[in-house]
């Protein structure tokens, strides 16, 4: 009797971990995949209630990122910067375009996802989620890590000696 | 002498009159022009402001004596100004003893939110000498004239608003006068040779 109510209950949960398995694949599967890598976000310096994140992003079939949210901030928009006879100007953007196949890099002086009403700080060596809306691919979610509050890439506080041809990215 | 003849004087001397007028006006808005011509090439000037970690009213002469590095910027700004403002301070980590003839200053062009409570202990993430300044309204103005600096809002699709405005770091020798001013294209280390290279 035991025995048997243990194998149900066995069967039970293979059931239940096989259609969870299948439900996850059907989902990013059904559309075109991304690859999401190096996450980033700068420490945020003083009181900020704002700060920036920077991913890379691969669509092999080509996609739009559409949209973003973390639950570290009120707001996550995306936002491109771009440089005009000295003045730098912000705009929020529907989309961020990605060619197929191509990797688009979200960094400093170009496109990043501006986040709003942080709820507390971003500080350097911890690191985040964030869940990231593709037009086709559905949602990814990612893990941002932190780095000091000038990192101008991906490596956190190390990134100085790129400077030179990061530059403050004003080719936005 | 007819009559005809006074009045066709009369109608002279104040036609003459007019010219006179005319050439006058015209002379003065070219000397106007000019003067104005000039003083557009002018970058920096008197400012008072209020410094964001001790709350004091300072002015251009609270620095006298010292290299003036000037960026006007703003804490709502997520990319462009943590940018400049990070690759300063790594090219004052460069200079040595030099740093100490150095008053690196952040103004901010949005007095709005920045106010002193906001813009405490933002500067000085980037380098403990980075002095933040805010202002009332006019006083802002007032130095953003002075620096030709270029700041608008603009409004954003939630209510909000973000600013426009000219991101350069200016250098100001110890006698207030413009040296030379450094874009987002200029990099830590020319920053450094530059300042260096300045610094007696």
């Amino acid at each position: 009797m035991q025995f048997r109510r243990f194998l149900f209950s066995g069967l039970a949960a293979l059931i239940a971990v096989g259609g969870a398995a299948v439900a996850q694949q059907a989902q990013p599967a059904a559309a075109a995949k991304v690859e999401v890598t190096q996450a980033w976000a700068r420490a945020t310096p003083g009181k900020s209630t704002i700060g920036a994140a920077y991913v890379t992003v691969t669509a092999p079939a080509g996609d739009k990122l559409i949209g973003a949210s973390t639950p570290v901030a009120g707001k996550a928009q995306l936002h491109q910067h771009t440089m005009e006879n000295g003045v730098m100007k912000m705009r929020q953007v529907d989309a961020v375009p990605l060619p197929a196949g191509q990797a688009v890099t979200l960094s400093p002086g170009g496109y990043h996802i501006m986040l709003m009403d942080l709820k507390a700080p971003l500080v350097a060596g911890q690191s985040f989620p964030l869940t990231l809306t593709f037009e086709k691919a559905g949602t990814v979610e990612t893990k941002v890590m932190v780095g000091g509050v000038g990192a101008s890439g991906p490596g956190g506080t190390m990134a100085p000696m790129d400077m030179g041809h990061m530059n403050m990215g004003s080719k936005g | 002498m007819s009559r005809a003849n006074n009045f066709q004087i009369g109608g002279l001397v104040a036609l003459a009159g007019l010219l006179l007028v005319g050439i006058l006006l015209a002379g003065g808005l070219v000397w106007d022009r000019y003067q104005g011509a000039s003083s557009t090439t002018k970058i920096g000037g008197p400012f008072e402001l209020v410094d964001a970690q001790t709350g004091q009213t300072v002015t251009d002469q609270s620095y006298k004596g010292k290299w003036l590095l000037i960026y006007f910027g703003y804490t709502h700004c997520p990319d462009a100004c943590p940018t400049a403002l990070n690759d300063l301070s790594l090219a004052l980590d460069k200079l040595g003893d030099k740093r100490r003839e150095m008053a690196p200053l952040f103004i901010t062009i949005d007095p709005d939110r920045d106010t002193a409570d906001v813009m405490k202990d933002y500067a000085a993430s980037f380098a403990p000498d980075i002095v933040g300044l805010t202002g009332s309204a006019e006083q802002i103005t007032k130095a953003e004239k002075e620096f030709r600096v270029y700041a608008a809002k603009h409004p954003t699709k939630d209510g909000g608003y973000d600013m426009d405005h000219s991101s350069v770091i200016y250098v100001m020798d110890p006698a207030g006068h413009f040296v030379t001013n450094f874009t987002h294209e200029t990099d830590p280390d020319q920053m450094a040779a530059k300042l260096m290279s300045l610094a007696s």
